[in-house]
């Protein structure tokens, strides 16, 4: 089956060190998307018009955007034309950033949107003060909505990594087709056990999410 | 009795839409008032201008010679005094029934959970609820979650009460468990404003009943005079619409 390749000198490290990459680059989009939708989720619920204009521009980008589109938009685009020198690990981060950002803001403004205008008004006929409606009444319903969704995006993310061996970096994907590549004439059948791997490298690495995911929403369903 | 109430000229609108246009309204303590009139005639904007859930355009809402409305920072503390309950179901869906109680006594009032689980369960058992203390709101029917909503005003202890149709999303067997409440809560003398559309509850709860149109209050009167001596063509023509000839 062609599983032996991994067992051949440093394979299966390698493999590993590279998933290790794409979960680096995963982990550093995903906490920076996490943190700038959140402020801009919140801004987008103004109902100020120019700044719901920019943001639905932004969004529409990113969506209408394949990923790959604006990976080597960024990364030529930047080092050919502009003559920019950006490393492709940080290319990749910053187009992870920018579409992260944009989905997760969504996610954030759509909860707080989903949340009732009687939700503020009883809270504020009971007396409690703007701050006080916002930390014990809306945002804990709020996080209730918008866990599962970004764990949802999280895994999205980390799934898309993948295609920043395109720009060349070498992470896990990469990997496996260079051990590909160099065992094709010992073992014919690598590919087989190499992507196999891979798979199953990677439901190891999104599987906690989508367990901590179901548990939450188990939790909160009262 | 003293008047704890007091509305004077009061006018709002919405944008062009003008929707109470000069009410003046006197409140006695313990007084029960029930208010009544068409769809869209300015009930519900006019208890939410009670307390300050809406501003206003003209006139002034005061309570005890304290002003609530117009709204500005002053009129907080006198707006807590007041408590309102809606039409539709707004506990707090992520809390248990005890938490939603005690959170604004224990956030607002400064009140120790204890003593003021102590008070909740009280009224949770005089409105037969104590059992679903540790439910969510999911769990419960329409008509019990009014009457948390209920208990849940009644905690912070306020002089003024404010029902807005409380009944109006029920189903009609849930609909007299709450009027039940409402009607002892008025055998305790307590100060209530009431808006409904259940005709044989306003005649039993109200000491005196409004009868508003177009912004303004048309009639005004005890239940007998009000049901059985309506003056205006408008309260007589409104009247006309809960009884069915054949
Ligand atoms: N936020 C708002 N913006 C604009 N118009 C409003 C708003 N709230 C209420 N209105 C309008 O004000 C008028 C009075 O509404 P209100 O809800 O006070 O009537 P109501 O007497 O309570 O009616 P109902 O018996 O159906 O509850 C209606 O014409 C309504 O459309
Ligand atoms: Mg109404």
């Amino acid at each position: 089956m062609g599983f032996e390749v991994l067992l051949k000198g440093q394979n299966m490290a390698r493999l590993i060190e590279g998933l290790g990459v794409a979960l680096r680059i995963s982990a550093i989009s995903v906490s920076v998307s996490i943190f700038l939708g959140i402020v801009l989720g919140v801004v987008m619920t103004s109902k100020n018009p120019v700044v719901r204009f920019v943001s639905a521009v932004y969004l529409e980008i990113v969506r209408i955007m394949p990923q790959m589109v604006l990976l080597f938009l960024v990364f030529f685009g930047a080092t050919k034309a502009l003559g920019l020198r950006i490393e492709a690990e940080f290319a990749s981060i910053l187009v992870f950033s920018f579409w992260g950002t944009a989905e997760m803001a969504d996610l954030v403004r759509g909860a707080v949107k989903s949340i009732p205008v009687i939700q503020y008004e009883s809270s504020e006929a009971l007396g409690l003060s703007r701050l006080q409606t916002y930390v014990y009444v809306i945002l804990p319903q709020v996080v209730r909505r918008l866990i599962p969704l970004s764990i949802n995006l999280i895994t999205r993310m980390i799934k898309t990594t993948s295609l920043v061996m395109m720009i060349g970096i070498v992470e896990v994907l990469k990997v496996g087709q260079q051990i590909i590549e160099a065992n094709r004439k010992s073992s014919p059948n690598a590919a087989f056990a190499v992507f196999a791997t891979i798979f199953v490298l990677y439901f190891f690495a999104c599987w906690p999410f989508s367990c901590l995911s179901k548990y939450l929403e188990k939790k909160w369903e009262n | 009795m003293d008047e704890i109430l007091k509305i004077e000229q009061l006018k709002k609108s919405f944008d062009d839409l003008s929707v109470l246009d000069g009410i003046d309204l006197s409140v006695k303590k313990g007084e029960v008032v029930v208010i009544v009139g068409p769809s869209g005639c300015g009930k519900s904007t006019f208890l939410r201008c009670l307390n300050g859930l809406e501003d206003i355009q003209e006139g002034r809402v005061s309570l005890e010679s304290e002003v609530i409305n117009p709204v500005s920072k002053s009129t907080v503390n006198a707006r807590k005094k007041i408590g309102m309950v809606f039409q539709s179901y707004d506990l707090f869906p992520h809390k248990t029934i005890l938490q939603n109680i005690t959170l604004a006594p224990m956030k607002v009032h400064k009140r120790k959970k204890a003593e003021a689980e102590g008070e909740a369960l009280q009224l949770l058992e005089r409105v037969g609820l104590v059992s679903k203390k540790d439910n969510y709101p999911r769990q419960l029917s329409g008509g019990q979650k009014q009457r948390v909503a209920i208990v849940r005003a009644l905690m912070m202890h306020p002089e003024v009460l404010l029902f807005d149709e409380v009944t109006a999303a029920l189903d009609p067997e849930m609909v007299r468990e709450v009027l039940e409440v409402i009607l002892s809560l008025a055998k305790e003398g307590r100060t209530m404003l009431i808006v409904t559309h259940e005709m044989a509850f306003a005649k039993a709860v109200a000491d005196r009943i409004i009868f508003m149109d177009g912004g303004k209050i048309i009639e005004q009167g005890t239940p007998d005079d009000i049901f059985e001596h309506p003056k205006t063509e408008r309260l007589q023509s409104f009247l006309k619409t809960f009884t069915y000839d054949r």
